[in-house]
């Protein structure tokens, strides 16, 4: 038995209680908090657990169908503790902070906890074929929030998101059936990540480059990847608050994980030799998205923009993570600090939203002196999302930077810049384009004069979605301060 | 408790009581007050203990990030140490910040008292003051930078402190941005010296140049990341072409502009530069461009100042233009010192110019025009007479502090004589410039006829903003003089002195004194008007023009493209869906079951084809 297990289960018997009956918001933000506290539990009593063969740890295998390499295994190791702190954390403030559901309220929060449920099953998986299964059992309920409890246009936003997601999956799919296939000795294959990765690195796989672009793309399309991105900020605008925080802050990472898991250790020649079309779309995502992200006149399209363009950096990481153990790790906090921050300004702005009726800037301004507490927690969100020292975006920006810039060593190297450099130097300028909309966002919605809507007689932030949110700030802020923490959790992972 | 616990002690009781106030300021204005007081004057008091008796040089550090345990032997372990260093660099610059923090704040008590936001206030003006120390204590290149961004974000705080004000809440955010684009440079350069030395501790840099093929035998290379370094310090030092967030930074409440925006933040980049000074001595290209940057920004933010009629951004230019002559004193001078030296005098006289504008400011009520003030001088006495002294020190009158600090840079950009002789022409016209825009402020705010009700009816401010004046006004004055200044630095020798400089600097500031008195001696309205320059060159809108290309133009088209081409397919058959209600139907409730027989049917084909 396999402790792992009770993170899954957790909110899936919150589901079923919800359905029997049981008060709706109230059972999933208990159930979601226990399952925060037992991630924390997980996470501090890693590092003294017994350690299996590998570096995994809580593993526990029950056969499905072993003939043919195919498992049900949960196991952790630094990365997914790291990703199921996120998951779990961003779960609880999803509920917390939710605004009132005006309409089929159980089943509004049975999807909530089946997207975490889903979520969490995809990372603690060591199987690809499970982790594949949990991701797509997560998308559904994302899409019945986006449909029926959306704004705008919703119906037209769920579909897209449909399209593309379902798209991408099945392309994902492909490549991962491919990459089963692509080993070459019947009674090797198998789905488990670490026999995979075991395979690989003993030339058990023959890496093919149409297997590797299907995962490219299949994950690239979960992540937004330029081209493949305009189904997100659409679908973030009309999306729910709690079903944008946990679509950008957690799924949207179950592919770069996967891309951490199998890509980056399976595929590292590939990814070598197809790199320059890697950084000029990851690259896209920076500048060529910042800048539409600048030109943005509401709140919540902006952030669904910003959430795309913030998708680069991370990819930056991931493609210097075969490389540089500082990529690798950069990459990772990244995850859990965009995760933590978007999650924080979705769920602000879903609370804004409740109070003014409308989210275009132009009409908005001033609100920092009616909702003081609203406009300090929206700072913090803003500068931990512009990577201000002190919260956990610096660290893993810093460590994304350093990494790739060192790819092509690092002490008396002159060279002219390698790709990757270049790449790097184009990229932080992006550092630039997002503190410029980030601010500007913030001064036109709380500083300066009242706008037209000026939300006489609404109320401040407050009760659970006061704490959820400053429970999110504290999480950034104490991986910003003291980021070692997570990278002894991280480092022994790479290679 | 031994003394190398005690930067630590300075660095972080500001933190502490940032924390604190933004917890518990709301209950109580003195509480605020006297926790940043006390923080300010705990480390005032510290950093003299330390000045007069340094510790070791081996002190605590711990690691933010460090990757030692897991990286291949062989290439150097990436680490960010978060460590101090105290040597007589970080020594002096802890005395300038505490003891000037201390004394604003004190100031503020008494310039606050009536506005509102008075424990926010307090909380920026605390973590400003830990970000600040942050700089000055660094070890390192990361280290530094972070606490540049946060000094960046204090300022951020606090010139936006009066948000509701649509130009305060622009300038905030301006300084921001700009600064940004400065650390642009500052990172990338950052990056360069650490491919090239495998560190960012500034000893371990150091201690590579030299080495046999070390960096300091790749001058192309070293040069480029030099002056992509001195990014960061003409974004935060406000030199040329990145100088236009500090006249809007006077938005602030005085005493903020006092010490962040003229005596401390601002002159943290050329702090900076005198940290990575026995780096730059091996790049003569880098210094000669730092040294030209220093040269043009001092001559041009003069020429804007004598212009403005704000009595701020007056002061504010001339600020921008004395950071001009210690980026100046860095390109030219054989050490660092002589910068430091004219930073630590600014540091005095600049603080004490603003400190009494905000004292004529509250008089005024916040009229800031100087062509509406007048004949201040038996109104308000006390502050008439401090303000002589740091306009003195200002327009470098012999035998003030400025006298002694600025000539030294004037005469240092004549005896290097690698570079060309224009800086030294430069700096010298400058000083005319300077000791003219100085009078012209004092004249027209002093003396002449009162020329507007208030100034009629304008009183002295209380003993607590008196104060701290008066003690600037003796600093101003004194703390150049050689028996003083010697204590705190070790000031190189002039070797080629120019001809007659010392006739030659008496005569700018005669010039600029005696122009001054003829233009403004009783003068009703300003008699001259240069638009270019009191347009500032037209360099603000020039940039407000190309953001408004960049955010109109630019960002338009693309979210037209990513709109109507990226992502047409999709729109077209979302529409499609949409119009035929297909998706209505897939996303009823009751349709889950149809979902979940969906996703099985899927699985049941996947198993199907895996077990073929």
């Amino acid at each position: 038995m396999s402790p792992l297990l009770y993170t899954i289960l957790i909110p899936v018997i919150a589901a079923i209680l919800i359905a029997a009956g049981a008060p709706a918001r109230r059972t999933a933000g208990f159930a979601t908090f226990i399952n925060l506290l037992w991630a924390l539990s997980l996470f501090a009593l890693y590092r003294t657990a017994p350690a299996g063969i590998d570096h995994y740890k809580f593993v526990h295998t029950w056969p499905v169908l072993p003939q043919f390499g195919l498992n049900f295994t949960l196991g952790a190791d630094g990365l997914t503790l790291v990703m199921l702190l996120l998951a779990t954390l961003v779960s609880v403030c999803a509920v917390w902070a939710s605004p009132k559901v005006e309409k089929a309220e159980r089943a509004f929060f049975i999807s909530i906890l089946m997207i975490s449920a889903g979520v969490i099953g995809a990372f603690v998986s060591v199987d690809v074929f499970f982790f594949y299964a949990f991701h797509e059992l997560a998308l559904i309920p994302t899409f019945l929030l986006i449909g029926i409890w959306g704004s705008g246009d919703r119906q037209a936003a769920a579909w897209k998101a449909t399209i593309y997601l379902a798209l991408g999956s099945f392309v994902l799919l492909i490549g991962i059936i491919g990459l089963y296939l692509s080993i070459p000795v019947l009674n090797h294959r198998t789905f488990d990540m670490r026999a995979l990765q075991d395979l690989a690195a003993h030339g058990g796989i023959e890496k093919k480059t149409w297997v590797y672009f299907l995962l490219l793309f299949g994950f690239g399309t979960l992540i937004s990847l330029f081209p493949f991105h305009s189904w997100a900020p659409q679908a973030y605008s009309s999306a729910p608050a709690p079903a944008a925080m946990l679509h950008a802050g957690v799924l949207k990472k179950f592919g770069l994980y996967g891309l951490l898991r199998l890509v980056v250790p399976i595929f590292p020649e590939t990814m070598q030799t197809y790199m320059n079309l890697l950084l000029v779309l990851l690259l896209c995502n920076i500048i060529y998205v910042g800048l539409i992200t600048v030109a943005q006149k509401k709140l919540d399209w902006m952030l669904g923009y910003s959430s795309v363009m913030h998708m680069g950096y991370i990819f930056l990481g991931v493609a210097g993570a075969g490389m540089s153990i500082l990529s690798y790790t950069g990459a990772a906090i990244l995850m859990f600090a965009h995760g933590l921050s978007i999650a924080a300004l979705f769920a602000l702005t879903g609370q804004l939203r409740e109070r003014t009726g409308t989210l275009e800037m132009s009409q908005l301004g001033g609100l920092a002196r009616k909702l003081p507490v609203f406009g300090l927690l929206f700072g913090f969100a803003t500068m931990a999302g512009l990577g201000l020292p002190g919260f956990a975006n610096f660290a893993g920006e810093i460590l994304v930077f350093f990494g790739a810039f060192g790819t092509a060593g690092v002490g008396n190297n002159y060279h002219a810049l390698n790709n990757y450099q270049i790449a790097t130097i184009i990229a932080l300028w992006g550092v630039v384009i997002s503190a410029v909309y980030m601010l500007r966002a913030y001064r036109n919605v709380f500083l300066g004069q009242p706008g037209v809507v000026t939300a006489d007689g609404a109320l401040d932030l407050s009760g659970s979605a006061r704490l959820a949110i400053t429970l999110l700030i504290i999480g950034l802020m104490i991986i910003g301060f003291y980021p070692q923490l997570f990278i002894h959790y991280l480092a022994p992972v790479w290679h | 408790m031994s003394l190398q616990t005690v930067p630590w002690i300075i660095l972080f009781a500001p933190l502490v009581a940032a924390t604190l106030i933004l917890f518990f300021g709301k209950y109580s204005k003195p509480l605020s007050a006297g926790l940043a007081i006390a923080t300010a004057a705990l480390g005032c008091v510290l950093s003299w203990l330390i000045f007069l008796h340094p510790p070791a040089q081996e002190g605590l550090h711990f690691d933010w990030v460090n990757f030692a345990l897991w990286q291949q032997a062989g290439i150097p372990a990436f680490h960010i140490p978060i460590g101090i260093v105290v040597d007589p660099l970080s020594r002096v610059m802890l005395l300038v910040v505490t003891t000037i923090a201390t004394l604003v704040f004190t100031y503020s008590i008494g310039y606050m008292r009536t506005e509102e936001g008075y424990s926010r206030y307090f909380a920026g003006l605390t973590l400003f003051l830990f970000s600040m120390l942050g700089i000055v204590l660094a070890d390192n290149f990361i280290m530094m930078f972070i606490f540049w961004e946060l000094v960046g974000v204090s300022s951020y705080i606090l010139i936006g402190h009066y948000y509701s004000k649509n130009s305060a809440a622009d300038a905030g955010k301006q300084a921001f941005l700009v600064n940004r684009i400065g650390d642009f440079g500052f990172m990338i350069g950052i990056l360069l010296l650490w491919v090239a030395t495998g560190s960012i501790v500034f000893s371990e840099i150091v201690g590579k140049l030299t080495l046999p093929g070390g960096l300091a035998s790749h001058l192309p290379f070293l040069t480029i990341a030099c002056i992509l370094v001195f990014c960061g310090t003409i974004g935060k030092s406000a030199q040329l072409p990145l100088h236009v967030w500090l006249p809007n930074s006077m938005e602030g409440p005085t005493p903020v502009s006092s010490l962040l925006h003229a005596a401390t933040m601002v002159a943290a980049g050329v702090y900076m530069l005198a940290r990575i000074f026995p780096i730059l001595i091996l790049a003569p290209g880098a210094r000669e461009v730092i040294a030209w940057v220093g040269a043009i920004t001092l001559f041009v933010a003069a020429l804007m100042a004598t212009q403005q009629n704000d009595i701020k951004r007056i002061l504010a230019y001339s600020t921008i233009s004395q950071l001009g002559y210690m980026v100046l004193g860095i390109g030219v001078a054989p050490t660092a010192d002589v910068a430091m030296f004219h930073l630590f005098t600014h540091a005095s006289f600049k603080c004490l110019l603003f400190l009494c504008a905000g004292s004529i400011i509250v008089a005024m009520h916040h009229e800031q025009d100087i062509w509406k003030m007048g004949a201040l001088k038996n109104k308000m006495p006390l502050t008439f007479l401090c303000c002589f002294a740091g306009a003195v020190a200002l327009s470098a009158v012999p035998g003030t502090s400025g006298y002694f600090s600025k000539d030294l840079i004037i005469e240092f950009s004549w005896a290097n004589t690698t570079f060309h002789h224009g800086l030294f022409w430069l700096a010298l016209a400058t000083a005319a410039l300077t000791a003219f825009y100085t009078a012209r402020l004092f004249l027209v705010v002093f003396f002449g006829p009162p020329r507007d009700d208030h100034a009629k009816h304008c009183e002295e401010s209380p003993k607590v903003m008196i104060l701290p004046m008066a003690i600037l006004a003796c600093s101003a004055i004194a703390c150049g003089w050689p028996v003083i200044q010697k204590h705190f630095f070790d000031l190189p020798e002039v070797v080629v002195a120019p001809p007659m400089f010392h006739i030659m600097t008496l005569v700018a500031l005669a010039l600029g004194l005696v122009g001054a008195c003829l233009l403004y001696w009783n003068a009703e309205k300003d008699p001259i008007s240069i638009p270019l320059f009191a347009n500032r060159f037209y360099i603000d809108n020039f940039y407000t023009e190309i953001v408004k290309f960049a955010q109109d133009r630019v960002g338009v088209v693309f979210s037209w493209i990513d709109r109507w081409v990226i992502d047409l397919g999709v729109r077209i058959s979302a529409k499609l869906a949409v119009g035929t209600g297909f998706t209505l139907r897939l996303l009823q409730v009751g349709n889950i079951q149809a979902y979940a027989f969906y996703f099985g049917a899927g699985v049941i084909i996947l198993i199907y084809l895996l077990l073929r």
